[in-house]
């Protein structure tokens, strides 16, 4: 086993212990009331309306949007490290076949678990600072990195395909 | 039966009945749901309109448990599916793992135990609710499934500790996995790997175009169906309740195609590793695969024109799930036929 399969395999193996871990912790102390708050936060501005209420009503609807724009972000994040994980294990398996020099696949092997380490981090971080431009950018630049870096290892499957069909003619 | 052996059958067993759970839910009970949800919104919304503040607390607590239902099955099929990818994930690696054989086999065991009780808690968190819980917002189907969630983690680490110890010695524990380089193989990794690329690009593009204008809209809807139950405009909050329906529509189609062909692709890649040990013949083989592939493709790409096709499109998309269920059994039973012969020859059945 090459280096860069050993960094995919032992980083994806960290990346999805490190999500489920965070995935446990958000559902055992966080989660369940956060969905108590969401729902609560709608009831209220139904109530504070058929109250005759309109400002609090307008308020109660805010806090909805802002619990919901965190809730959506958490569980992503923790789904996207576990997804990108599993798929940095089982290119890792493979990685080999990807034809290119060892130094290449090093450096896209190191572009995925860069990607797929900071991209959910970036989606967090925008739990705590709302709508932040660099964060969105830090987001796209990640996610970017990692479609580069796949695109890169699905066009070393063909080269490894072409090169086989080369050697049968 | 060999950690590796148990792994492999338990993941894919995970895996199957995973994807059949989903397409049960996604038949009889995703549609019916959303409907209902629609009827809680017009409950509350006409209470609005009446200025009786007593129904809203009544709709939105049925709203809240039909979003708890839909929530914990989703849920449940995900983890299903996750857990089974994991355990593929964990048999191909087995030889990696500088564990004692013994060590490994109840490993293996504890994260099947695991794998199967984390849905298994998820879906039933639904149906115990809080009864006899002495916690005041977590019951003890909750309880399950963080445990059995807990257990992967240990899991996962005490493999990962295994893995460390093989970087230093790089000696192999047990016979890496045949590298047969055969047609179907092939046509699984490079699928697999164009599935989960094509994912990708398709959630960059719906984050970069839709995420934050769906998020945009489903307040700015919701504040118009109050705005018009206010004003007693109760036909006007009801077409604000279909808005509502429609967005959360575009959202589930998006989400739901972008994650299926990424598991898809991965599931195609595993399954390339298996290929050596599904002992059938090439043309068979060769079905599978292509079975597979079409059910990887059929299913999300229907799923987005749900929105176009209605309900057409929902039963195309059902059925290319169902293709993707057939070839998986139809390898399983390869797998196993293969399996047995593998341990038979090397002495450890």
């Amino acid at each position: 086993m090459n280096g860069s399969s050993r960094l995919l395999i032992f980083g994806g193996m960290s990346l999805a212990a490190f999500g489920m871990l965070y995935g446990l912790h958000y559902a055992a102390l966080v989660e369940h009331q956060t969905l108590d708050h969401l729902g609560g936060s709608l009831t209220q501005a139904f109530q504070h309306a058929a109250n005759d209420q309109p400002e609090l009503a307008s308020r109660a609807l805010e806090t909805y949007r802002q619990t919901k724009y965190d809730y959506v972000r958490q569980v992503d994040a923790h789904s996207h490290w576990i997804g990108l994980a599993m798929i940095m294990i089982v290119l890792g398996a493979v990685f080999e076949r990807v034809h290119f020099a060892e130094r290449t696949r090093q450096l896209i092997a190191f572009a995925l678990l860069a990607g797929s380490a900071i991209f959910p981090l970036s989606v967090i971080l925008q739990t705590y600072h709302h709508d932040a431009t660099g964060l969105k950018a830090l987001a796209v630049g990640s996610s970017g990195l990692v479609i580069a870096a796949l695109a890169a290892t699905a066009w070393g499957f063909a080269r490894a395909n072409r090169e086989r069909l080369t050697t049968n003619d | 039966m060999s950690a590796r052996r148990l792994l492999v059958f338990g993941g894919i067993a995970l895996i199957a009945s995973g994807m059949l759970f989903g397409d049960i839910f996604a038949v009889f009970v995703l549609h019916q749901n959303a409907g209902k949800q629609g009827d809680a919104l017009i409950l509350a919304s006409a209470a609005v309109a009446a200025g009786d503040p007593a129904p809203v607390g009544q709709a939105f607590s049925e709203l809240g448990g039909l979003l708890e239902d839909r929530g914990t099955k989703v849920d449940a099929h995900v983890h299903a599916i996750g857990a089974g990818y994991l355990a593929l994930l964990l048999a191909l690696v087995q030889p990696c793992v500088v564990l004692g054989p013994a060590t490994k086999k109840r490993l293996a065991a504890l994260f099947l135990i695991g794998g199967t009780f984390l849905p298994i808690g998820i879906f039933t968190i639904h149906y115990v609710g809080l009864a006899y819980s002495p916690f005041s917002s977590i019951g003890w189907a909750s309880v399950v499934a963080d445990t059995a969630g807990a257990l992967l983690i240990v899991v996962l680490t005490v493999e990962a500790w295994g893995f460390r110890k093989y970087l230093r010695t790089r000696e192999l524990t047990e016979a890496a996995l045949p590298d047969d380089d055969d047609s179907p193989r092939r046509a699984l990794l490079s699928g697999g790997a164009i599935l989960i690329l094509l994912g990708f690009l398709h959630g960059a593009w719906y984050a970069g175009t839709y995420l934050y204008q769906h998020e945009r809209m489903e307040t700015d809807i919701l504040r118009n169906m109050i705005s018009d139950a206010s004003a007693n405009d109760v036909p006007g909050a009801v077409g604000r309740v279909t808005e509502f329906g429609n967005l959360a529509g575009a959202r589930a189609v998006n989400i739901a195609a972008h994650s299926h062909i990424i598991e898809f692709g991965l599931l195609a890649m595993l399954l390339a590793f298996v290929q050596p040990f599904v002992f059938l013949s090439e043309k068979w083989k060769r079905r599978w695969t292509q079975i597979l592939l079409a059910g990887s493709v059929i299913l999300p790409v229907f799923v987005l024109l749900e929105l176009r096709l209605g309900l057409l499109a929902g039963g195309i998309a059902d059925l290319g799930g169902l293709m993707v269920i057939v070839a998986l059994l139809g390898m399983l039973v390869g797998v196993l036929r293969y399996t047995g012969t593998l341990d038979a020859t090397r002495g450890t059945a």
